[in-house]
């Protein structure tokens, strides 16, 4: 489009900056929650995240030294030192609590008698007076300085290694995998039939899945957790993976059926007619040449059953072993809200799987959702 | 580690069994009907007759046991009381029309459904339109659509990170109330503030799906036939009237399927109103309030599969349309 007859460059620049501006209102909350895992305790309640990387002010008093440090120059007492630490730098500073901030750095304050303090900008003060001093506790000196931007991998350790997420990880991707991998192959058959082969009530089937499709997953929950007693599944993996093999199938049916559908018929029935049967075709044709849609799904899949809180609550049970992550995460925000350093940290790293998968596979994902919205309902 | 050898044998013991019940269906069928011999033909005709249905068993079983059945199991539920064991009729559809927390629910979820299809296809359309005209539009559109791959836990924790309050005077850790407080406002607990604590969820939502609205509209907008823009362009309308006038009315059947599509998600919310407010301060939806009934407290399954049908219903008109649309194509 770019060039068209009838496009300003003045219209060009509008298109960009609003673009911009909507990508960046889109990344900045996942962005917040980024920089905040890599920040102490202190600095996420002391200021904001997009403050971090300006370094953050504090505000404080050290005490000068007293009579016994002062040593003579040029006919004046002097007592000197430094009221900073490590790598504060000083942006202000003062010698009463009313006004902490009253003198910019290098500037000298008149204390009275002819006593005149000066703090220089790398936090060294100078005290001087022409009588000697007498007093036993420094003088105070007020302080404003910035430290730094600094950021830690600290959260990471502590919460990598202290047992509840890494446990959780585990159990997710114990979750995860079997219920992505063992709807697809149910699924692949199945989408076959249903595109390739002759028999009654074809049409009807093909519509019952689409009407599955958009069935409420809560109104299976309190019928399917009897089911599973009643069998002797009770709660735990195999019950998880049934229910989410179950309530993947639709769309994986779906997906498939309207991929497979659209492959050359002459292929297929070149090999009919060369003595292949059904399952030889499946295997060496249709599944090969499947392999986009089966990836889109498994994409659709792993995301959703990563993400998914509600059938891990209620088929995997809430103890602390049996805890996923999302689950663990909701546990973290109820009964640790304080304590941002942990949650922003464990949210993170439960959403770096599904990012990274996003990120290295969303050809697919992106041909999936065309083929699944675009073409049928 | 244990844990990962079960998952893995899992996966094995399921890909195995799968492909050996296809497998051995197959071949059995084929030892039964040879398709040879004298009655080559005949036998032929019968096993395609049955093959189809071995091929389809395992995913009808799972669909019935899944998703038909707990359908039907639901709605004969919601007809007893708490535990089951006695019949009452209607009583738990009409003790929810009386019920507060039902209505509340009611309400909020067609608030839900008017606010957060019509915003993340409009900013899906916008994001669409915009990111379709720049060089770097590829990037853009993929950071648009991150929020799809996140959680909703996950961005649970993310937006509650903003809407974060401190008292005022002190440092604001939150974006939301240190914007409003460097404009000179008054800081807010947004999560309690009555009947706009709802959009504040709904944002959340809007964030999530204005990605997969945009990838669909973007896809739509590309297929527009270029002649009848090129005309319009050429008869001298502006690039907002060939947006709305040209582009939009040409593509208006997949937004609607968008539309739909966010219509369903949002039916369904749950996650992220029971990990933010818990449907307090007036936030209860009615997935929400299903579960409340179903595994808070003493169970009450009776209520619980009423609230469940009633999401039954909502959304079968969707599902309707969707099966309509779908065997006009299969013709």
């Amino acid at each position: 489009m770019e060039g068209m007859a009838g496009q300003k460059s003045s219209l060009a620049w509008a298109v960009n900056i609003a673009a911009f501006l909507l990508v960046l209102i889109w990344t900045i909350p996942t962005l917040g929650l980024f920089v905040s895992s890599f920040r102490d305790r202190d600095q996420i309640a002391s200021s904001g995240w997009w403050q971090s990387f300006s370094g953050s002010e504090q505000t404080g008093f050290v005490r000068s030294g007293t009579a016994d440090d002062q040593v003579q120059q040029d006919g004046l007492y002097v007592i000197e030192g430094s009221a900073l630490e490590g790598a504060q730098t000083l942006r202000a500073w003062g010698t009463g609590a009313r006004a902490p901030a009253q003198y910019q750095p290098g500037d000298t304050a008149d204390l009275g008698d002819g006593v005149s303090l000066t703090v220089a900008e790398d936090g060294s003060y100078r005290m001087t007076s022409p009588q000697p001093f007498e007093m036993s506790r420094g003088e105070r000196i007020f302080t404003t300085t910035v430290s730094p931007a600094s950021f830690t991998t600290e959260n990471y350790n502590r919460v990598l290694t202290a047992g509840g997420l890494g446990r959780a990880f585990m159990n997710t991707m114990t979750v995860t995998i079997p219920a992505t991998v063992i709807p697809i192959l149910i699924a692949a058959f199945a989408a076959y039939a249903l595109a390739w082969m002759q028999f009654p009530g074809r049409a009807l089937l093909t519509a019952a899945v689409v009407g599955l499709l958009v069935v409420p997953l809560q109104v299976a929950l309190i019928p399917l957790l009897r089911l599973h007693n009643d069998l002797g599944i009770g709660k735990g993996y195999l019950g998880i993976w049934l229910a989410h093999t179950g309530f993947g199938l639709p769309l994986a049916v779906y997906l498939l059926r309207n991929y497979m559908v659209g492959l050359p018929r002459e292929i297929i029935e070149s090999a009919r007619v060369d003595g292949a049967t059904e399952f030889q075709i499946f295997r060496r044709i249709i599944l090969p040449l499947s392999f986009p849609a089966l990836a889109s799904f498994a994409i659709f899949q792993f995301l959703w059953v990563w993400n998914d809180l509600l059938v891990a609550t209620v088929f995997l049970g809430n103890t602390r072993e049996q805890l996923v992550m999302t689950g663990l995460l909701r546990e973290l925000m109820g009964s640790r809200g304080g304590e941002w350093e942990i949650l922003a940290t464990s949210a993170f790293i439960s959403i770096a799987v599904p990012l990274l998968v996003f990120f290295a596979m969303q050809k697919y994902l992106v041909r999936g959702l065309l083929a699944g919205s675009v073409k049928g309902g | 580690m244990e844990l990962l050898w079960l998952a893995v044998s899992t996966i094995a013991i399921g890909v195995f069994g799968c492909v050996a019940w296809f497998w051995g269906s197959n071949w059995l069928l084929d030892r039964i009907y040879p398709p040879r011999g004298a009655n080559a033909g005949q036998n032929i005709r019968r096993a395609n007759q049955i093959r189809p249905w071995l091929f389809l068993g395992p995913a009808l079983i799972f669909l019935t046991m899944y998703l038909v059945y707990p359908v039907l199991d639901s709605f004969w539920r919601s007809l007893f009381n708490s535990n089951g064991t006695r019949f009452v009729g209607t009583d738990n559809y009409t003790w929810l029309m009386r019920d507060a927390k039902f209505r509340e629910s009611m309400l909020n979820n067609m608030l839900w459904l008017l606010v957060v299809p019509a915003l993340a296809t409009l900013f899906g359309l916008l994001a669409a339109q915009l990111t379709d005209r720049i060089r770097w539009g590829n990037i853009g559109k993929s950071l648009i659509f991150m929020p799809m791959a996140i959680s909703f836990v996950g961005a649970g924790v993310i937006w509650k990170f903003i809407y974060e309050y401190r008292a005022s005077g002190e440092t604001q850790i939150g974006l939301l109330n240190w914007i409003v407080t460097q404009f000179g406002g008054e800081p807010q607990i947004w999560l309690t503030l009555p009947g706009w604590n709802n959009f504040f969820l709904m944002i959340v939502l809007v964030w999530i799906q204005t990605g997969f609205a945009m990838v669909i509209l973007s896809a739509a907008l590309r297929g527009i036939p270029e002649e009848t823009i090129e005309a319009a362009i050429l008869d001298g309308a502006s690039p907002l009237q060939v947006f709305f006038k040209i582009k939009v009315p040409q593509i208006m059947g997949t937004i609607a399927v968008v539309w739909t599509t966010i219509t369903i998600v949002v039916l369904k919310v749950f996650d992220i109103v029971f990990v933010m407010t818990n449907g307090q301060w007036g936030t209860q939806v009615l997935a929400n309030l299903m579960y409340d009934w179903m595994f808070r407290g003493t169970p009450d399954y009776g209520r619980g599969s009423a609230i469940a049908i009633v999401l039954m219903i909502l959304v079968t008109p969707i599902m309707v349309w969707n099966i309509w649309n779908a065997r006009k194509e299969v013709r």
